[in-house]
């Protein structure tokens, strides 16, 4: 039963990363604006928040930091897509592309550094529950944060005039514009939010998840937390859901091995990328779902007044 | 339709593939000194200095096995001083881009091409076969020609002498591996571990997790902690970074350094190091090349030759184990690479070495099981 709960807590702490990032490009494509360069985005942000838990020893100040990157990124990332009109793909690419590379060379003086050991943390009291506690309760704040976070942005989309405001804008910029809303600097909002929780999320990885800095560390989670955005058609709580299961099948493939289970380890690290495909594949069988579901704007540039 | 609406539409994407493919080359070719410095004032007899060059597998700052290499770079560079002059390229991926990379840096004009990683064999073979006079040395390889040799260190022995420490200091019996690729080299380290553990302690089993990396420190850091949540709470690692230590550090268990010394990581998890120290044999290979007394030939070097070495042990290891340890160690230094001899059998019973048979070279090289004490299956492939 240990097992499990070891299990159970490992999956909520390799689900959060993609979570956050996730919860992110969510609000991001709700206004309509595909950001591939979530891969780069959050790069920098983890170069960024290490360097900040480094020179100031508290990781919140990192955090902040690694956000403030993202959005940062995000920023120049929304400027040539949103006013310039470039291509959304092809610019989302291109900044992954640069995240890669702008991140390794500012951080080649971080590399082999340590951070001073954040500790155990876990929610007193509460910890000490059988089962659940091991399996819930002894989790970094960003754990309950990013759970926060979904609801948080549910309650923001569904709930208030602003999140309808901003589905109008995904739905349809040409009404929105029509109706008056500034849709261009909505479109900017969501892009620098998207930005600052893929910062946040990249921020954690480096200073919480694998407290160290190298190149390339993201290792392909900014991609997955795009394909679970879609994975969720759209929709915090499934957000969530997709990215614990897919930490949980990361996590389940290592505990399967660390028990001497006899499928090759080739193939068990397949199976959460493998599970991610299926379920899109999936969801996108009735193509009524996805036109339902998917913001009707997604990718497609704005031209106010044409 | 004019021709200028139809250009302006490909102008955004022509310049986006030039910027993606600029940014998809990787390489990055550092020399130490300006090529027009390089040759100092011409003397009467002073030879132009000796070009060679290194490539690496991974980041040079991985802290790990690249780090290593460049240590053992920057010590023939220093030894040798004006007579050489080196270069390095680092992450070169192995597979065809790798032959691209050699060629390069032969054109450039260097002598002596140190390949730092197995997967490189294919290329180096290649490009041999079309520069005799050029010198080829791949690491932890096994194809040779005339004008290629491969090199290794006998990394089982410091996986040996980790394993006599860490079955002294486990108190759940279990030990844990984070592995990269079932090869030989890996197979050998494991199995070293599990075989130095016994010989002090006869409870201890070892499980193994397999990354498919030879570098991915989340990946590792996830691996770590499966193996510690599964009991181990002594962890080895064959991977280039220091995640595994440092996750051991978190979770108050002991790990080691492996390639390059990583006390500084995790000073209550850090048992011991397993380093590398190539400067050693890079000094001999750039020797023989001045001398004109280079031949091909597969170096296995160890404990006794100075290239593997196990340092930085704990403080707070209590005498009793350290002493163990040194004599651990003056038993390889004495009897080099004689870590695996019979009566040995594999995880299934099988007997893989009679009674007081020592291994040889042969039985190394194709080491693909795992010893009574491993747990699990040698997964297939590679």
């Amino acid at each position: 039963m240990n097992q499990v709960a070891l299990l159970l807590a490992a999956t909520l702490g390799a689900g959060t990363p993609l979570a956050i990032g996730s919860l992110g490009l969510l609000v991001n494509e709700r206004s309509g604006v595909l950001n591939l360069g979530a891969e780069g985005v959050m790069l920098v942000s983890a170069v960024t928040g290490f360097a900040a838990a480094y020179h100031s020893g508290n990781e919140w100040i990192a955090f902040l930091a690694g956000a403030a990157a993202g959005a940062a990124l995000a920023a120049v990332f929304g400027w040539l897509v949103i006013w310039l009109n470039t291509n959304q793909y092809a610019t989302g690419l291109a900044v992954s592309l640069f995240g890669a590379g702008f991140s390794a060379f500012v951080g080649t003086g971080y590399v082999g550094r340590k951070l001073e050991s954040g500790g155990e943390h876990s929610v007193p009291l509460l910890r000490d529950l059988p089962f659940v506690g091991t399996a819930l309760f002894r989790q970094h704040p960003m754990v309950y944060l990013a759970m926060a976070l979904a609801g948080a942005a549910a309650f923001f989309l569904y709930r208030t005039r602003a999140g309808l405001v901003l589905r109008s804008v995904g739905e349809s910029p040409e009404s929105a514009h029509a109706l008056g809303y500034p849709v261009r600097r909505i479109r900017l909002a969501a892009v620098m939010v998207g930005g600052a929780l893929c910062g946040l999320s990249g921020a954690y990885l480096s200073v919480v998840y694998a407290p160290l800095w190298v190149e390339g560390m993201v290792a392909g989670r900014g991609w997955i937390a795009l394909a679970l955005t879609v994975f969720a058609t759209w929709r915090p709580a499934r957000v969530l859901l997709g990215a614990y299961l897919f930490g949980g099948v990361t996590m389940l493939q290592l505990h399967l091995q660390a028990q001497g289970v006899q499928l090759p380890p080739q193939f068990m690290s397949m199976t959460p990328y493998v599970a991610t495909i299926v379920v899109l594949v999936l969801i996108s069988r009735n193509p009524l779902w996805i036109r339902v579901n998917m913001p009707a704007s997604l990718g497609k540039p704005f031209f106010p007044g044409s | 339709m004019d021709k200028r609406s139809l250009l302006r539409p490909l102008a955004l994407p022509a310049v986006f593939a030039l910027a993606l493919a600029l940014a998809c080359t990787k390489e990055e070719p550092k020399k130490e000194q300006a090529p027009a410095a390089a040759a100092p004032a011409p003397a009467a007899e002073k030879p132009a200095p000796l070009k060679v060059a290194f490539i690496y597998v991974g980041p040079v700052g991985d802290a790990g096995w690249s780090f290593a290499h460049d240590l053992g770079r920057k010590a023939i560079e220093a030894k040798y001083g004006d007579q050489i002059q080196t270069t390095f390229v680092e992450k070169v991926p192995e597979g065809p881009d790798a032959e691209r990379v050699i060629r390069d840096l032969v054109s450039q004009g260097n002598k002596v091409i140190f390949a730092t990683s197995f997967g490189y064999g294919d290329a180096m073979e290649k490009v041999a076969k079309d520069f005799p006079d050029v010198y080829f040395e791949h690491a932890t390889g096994f194809k040779t020609a005339p004008n290629l040799r491969v090199y290794e260190g006998r990394f089982y022995e410091d996986a040996y002498l980790a394993g006599v420490l860490a079955g002294q200091m486990t108190k759940t019996n279990t030990l844990g591996f984070v592995a990269t690729f079932p090869i030989p080299e890996v197979l050998r380290n494991i199995n070293a571990y599990t075989l130095g553990a016994l010989s002090v302690n006869p409870k201890v089993k070892t499980k193994v997790v397999w990354v498919s990396s030879w570098f991915d420190p989340p990946k590792e850091t996830e691996a770590a902690q499966s193996l510690m949540n599964q009991g181990a709470d002594v962890l080895l690692q064959n991977t280039d970074s220091t995640a595994v230590l440092q996750a051991a550090e978190k979770a108050g268990k002991y790990a080691f350094g492996w390639d390059s010394d990583m006390s500084a990581f995790a000073p209550k998890a850090h048992l011991a190091s397993c380093v590398l120290k190539w400067g050693v044999y890079y000094d001999k290979a750039i020797g023989d090349v001045l001398n004109k007394s280079w031949k091909t030939d597969s170096f296995k070097w160890g404990i006794k030759e100075g290239v593997n070495d196990f340092v930085k042990i704990a403080s707070f290891v209590p005498d009793e184990a350290k002493k163990k340890v040194e004599e651990a160690k003056a038993y390889l230094i004495a009897n080099p690479g004689a870590v695996f001899k019979g009566p040995l059998y594999d995880n299934t019973g099988k007997e893989l070495l009679a009674k007081d048979v020592v291994a040889d070279d042969k039985w190394k090289s194709s080491v693909n099981f795992y010893v009574k004490g491993v747990e699990g299956k040698v997964p297939a492939g590679q």
